[in-house]
């Protein structure tokens, strides 16, 4: 039977859902000593779906990979508690400050130097900056097929998978050829709990930790100053019921909704 | 939020000093640490193991088991086709639990088990029931696999065990239409098939908790012509084999996640387990104790959760324009609630350590010959758990009546209805008291002990160490009330008598021995127990004075006016 290599990108976020009084600092950056760093939900669903491999294929091996701060090797150990083999964390203050450009280089250079993969799988996006592209763009730089929005692996064998993917309206069947890089949708299985014999028995799990030298990196394409986008504000915006406008049924009325959705941009 | 974190009180019982003791015992000496990694190296490795353990538990109970306790209790479980369909809810529990590693909880490492102390699963226990009172059912009966990890052949142990630790479940098939209390006239017809090489099965059991399982252990009669308890074997029937039906579910009051089963057994395969004529005076003996304190913990979870819904809801509720857990009778109320908790839990826990002590010698001892006092420290803590086992499941299961009671008192007329919890608790409670012994039964396996003074001396050998103060001094009191109730109602030498006053005598018993074990915790941690302590102390003062006064004022004549 197949024996998979499996890849998790997997990241420590503040937990966006439980937001408080004081989860933005003045400045509108987000105030990350108010709020639990959790393990990003969809990160989480992507989690399952290799571990689920690992149950089909005995012996297929999933190593998780994140970036970030020292603690966010505890990302790493939740990993491993949940069924993963092992993993790396890469930390260092070059890659501080990285925006998603930056952040897939990182990774797609931690990946190259891991070596061996037959899929990676990522969640969709993270709760904390929703942009979802880091999965797409790391498959872009590694060259990889991609499919975006998966929901459930269907058919696996050494040449090709089969997913389910969720698009606006119902769903998709993909198929693609291996290596390729999946994001899995919140809608997927939600993953399985810690489990107690690996509390116990991986408990002194080293992460290991890679800077970048460490994976070669160039360190001009890394954190800051290889990250292009500049927040210039972040604001909270609260829409009220009185910026609302009506339109009607009759032809005329829908015609001047489609009319201001365009102008807007939001169609067309 | 986590069950576990939320919890100190359940913490600081897992630091009895008693526990290096357990678990050096229970790791033989940390023999096992080269071979698996995930047996512990030496004690503060195990502590860190029962840890996360403990709290891996509570995440699951926090995030799985009690959201679903609602729709479990709504849906119950289904019977068709001969087959148990556990309602949704219960079935991803029982999932989750397995994904989370927690089944084989108490079993050897070699066959795939976690080999936790009772004591750490009775904490396990008590969370789940907290969560959700009808799923200890379900998931806490995998510890039948103990009786065949204590009697069973080894191909059996191989087998059985193995399956356990993969997340089979399990029931034990005691109770008839004819026998419930009174397992000796059970009647289920094991004959020997000696062409297969098996035993068979043929008749009905009935009120069978999860009867529909992986694995049950079943007592039957293997000896023709035999009416009492000598002729009745112990049998472990694989459902795969096939031969046992479900005829019905019962459609109960509370616990609607644990299917009650009635069972058609048309000659099942069966195998011995043990000896033959042992089951029910040994072997059953043996499940029973450990069932028994299943349900205190079980008992200790129900208290705890309507304890907490009362008082969410007492901080919340203004009436007169102030919450009404200002007023004194209110307060009160909660105040007695959590009294009972952390009393039942010094009990509690004090008995499953007594258990861990006993037990683990008991497997070193297939394996070399004890020491003289090895074997000294054996017989005291087994006849201690066996004295403290009934005292802490009578009452631990009459206090999860009375706080789901006094929880839906504070709720008003909001707690009779089915919007809030506090309801499902009171239906949940109700069992408790009533099977794996009914409490009155409870009284007679503790009455020999009251009258023996084996509870008087556990209290006064308790609180000899003990520094002096007053709640030691309203203990002893009571002790000394006890000693002259108890003497009073055996001066007479009539059994019928001591059985009269035995409720009173029991409970009298049971609170001087809670309250010693509570002062003894509230000295090691008086942050968490002082105020309970001292809360209960003033009620169960009231109440062994009571019984005192109401029993030496009665004589063998006073039960004529009774019947």
């Amino acid at each position: 039977m197949e024996k998979f290599n499996i890849i998790v990108l997997a990241k420590q976020v503040p937990d966006t859902r439980q937001v408080g009084k004081d989860a933005m600092n003045a400045d509108g950056t987000i105030n990350r000593a108010a709020l639990p760093a959790v393990f990003n939900p969809e990160d989480l669903n992507a989690l399952e779906q290799a571990l689920a491999i690992k149950d089909r294929f005995p012996g297929s091996s999933v190593t998780m990979l994140t970036m970030g701060p020292e603690r966010a090797k505890e990302i790493v150990m939740e990993g491993v508690f949940r069924g993963a083999d092992g993993g790396y964390l890469l930390t260092d203050r070059l890659f501080a400050g990285a925006d998603t450009l930056a952040t897939s280089y990182a990774l797609s250079t931690a990946i190259r130097k891991i070596g061996k993969f037959d899929i990676i799988i990522g969640g969709r996006q993270a709760i904390d900056g929703d942009t979802a592209q880091v999965g797409p763009q790391v498959a872009e730089k590694l060259g990889l097929n991609q499919i975006t929005y998966v929901e459930e692996i269907l058919e696996m064998d050494s040449k090709s998978v089969t997913v389910k993917r969720v698009i606006t309206g119902g769903v998709e069947t993909v198929k693609a050829p291996l290596p390729c890089l999946l994001t899995v949708n919140g809608s997927a299985a939600p993953c399985r709990p810690r489990n107690a014999r690996l509390l116990m028995g991986r408990k002194n799990y080293e992460v290991p930790a890679w800077t970048v030298a460490d994976v070669n990196a160039d360190p001009a394409k890394c954190g800051l100053s290889g990250s292009p986008t500049k927040v210039k504000k972040i604001e909270n915006i609260v829409f009220q019921a009185k910026e609302s406008k009506r339109y009607g049924a009759d032809e005329k009325e829908i015609a001047a909704l489609i009319e201001e959705l365009a102008v807007n941009h939001i169609i067309g | 939020m986590n069950n576990y974190k939320d919890t100190p009180e359940l913490s600081a019982r897992m630091h009895s000093p008693l526990m290096e003791r357990i678990v050096e015992l229970k790791e033989n000496f940390y023999t096992e640490a080269d071979k698996y990694d995930y047996a512990p190296a030496d004690f503060a490795d195990a502590m860190d193991n029962f840890e996360r353990v403990l709290e891996l538990t509570g995440s699951v109970c926090d995030e799985v088991i009690a959201p679903n306790a609602e729709s479990v209790d709504r849906e119950g479980s289904h019977c068709s086709g001969g087959r148990v369909q556990y309602s949704a809810g219960t079935a991803q529990n029982l999932k989750v639990m397995h994904q989370a590693g927690m089944s084989g909880f108490g079993l050897p490492r070699q066959y795939g088990g976690l080999n936790m102390p009772v004591t750490v699963f009775s904490a396990v226990g008590e969370m789940i029931s907290r969560a959700d009172a009808s799923f200890q059912n379900v998931w806490g009966l995998q510890s039948c696999a103990d009786t065949i990890n204590e009697f069973g052949s080894p191909e059996q142990k191989e087998k059985y065990l193995t399956m356990a630790s993969n997340g089979a479940t399990m029931s034990m098939d005691l109770t008839e239409p004819d026998a419930g209390s009174d397992l000796q006239s059970v009647m289920l017809k094991a004959t020997e098939d000696p062409e297969n090489g098996c035993w068979r099965l043929n008749g009905v059991k009935r009120f069978i908790t999860n009867g529909d399982s992986d694995i049950h252990l079943v007592l039957a009669r293997s000896e023709e012509g035999t009416t009492d308890g000598r002729g009745l074997s112990l049998f472990i029937y694989d459902k795969r084999s096939g031969g046992v039906n479900v005829r019905r579910i019962e459609d109960k009051m509370g616990i609607h996640g644990s299917p009650t089963c009635e069972l058609v057994f048309n000659n099942a395969k069966a195998e011995l387990c043990g000896d033959r004529r042992l089951g029910l005076i040994k072997y059953v003996m043996s499940l029973m104790n450990g069932a028994r304190l299943g349900i205190a913990t079980q008992s200790v979870g129900i208290q705890d959760a309507a304890w907490r819904e009362a008082t969410a809801y007492a901080a919340e509720r203004r009436q007169f324009g102030r919450a009404i857990d200002t007023f004194p009778a209110v307060y009160q109320m909660l105040a007695l609630m959590k009294a009972k908790i952390e009393a039942s839990r010094s009990l509690m826990y004090e008995t499953s350590r007594f258990v861990d002590i006993y037990k683990s010698l008991d497997q070193i001892a297939k394996t070399r010959t004890l020491t003289p006092e090895e074997r000294q420290e054996s017989k005291r803590y087994s006849r201690l758990a066996d004295a403290l086992t009934p005292i802490t499941k009578g009452i631990t299961s009459e206090f999860a009546n009375q706080n789901a009671y006094d929880s839906i008192q504070i709720h008003g007329g909001s707690g009779f209805m089915r919007d809030y919890a506090c309801e499902r608790l009171y239906r949940d409670a109700r069992i408790t008291s009533i099977y794996e012994g009914t409490t009155q039964l409870q009284v007679v396996a503790a009455l020999r002990y009251v009258t023996g003074g084996t509870y008087s001396q556990f209290a006064k050998d308790t609180l000899e160490s003990l520094a002096d103060s007053a709640q030691k001094s309203t203990i002893l009191e009571m002790v000394a009330k006890l000693d002259a109730m108890t003497e009073s109602a055996s001066a007479h030498k009539e059994q019928e008598f001591t059985d009269f006053c035995g409720r009173r005598l029991m409970e009298s018993a049971a609170y001087c021995v809670m309250s010693a074990l509570l002062l003894r915790d509230s000295i090691q941690t008086p942050e968490l127990f002082d105020k309970p302590l001292k809360v209960f102390v003033d009620w169960a003062k009231g109440q062994v004075e009571g019984n005192a006064a109401v029993v030496m004022g009665w004589t063998p004549e006073s039960t004529e006016y009774y019947r």
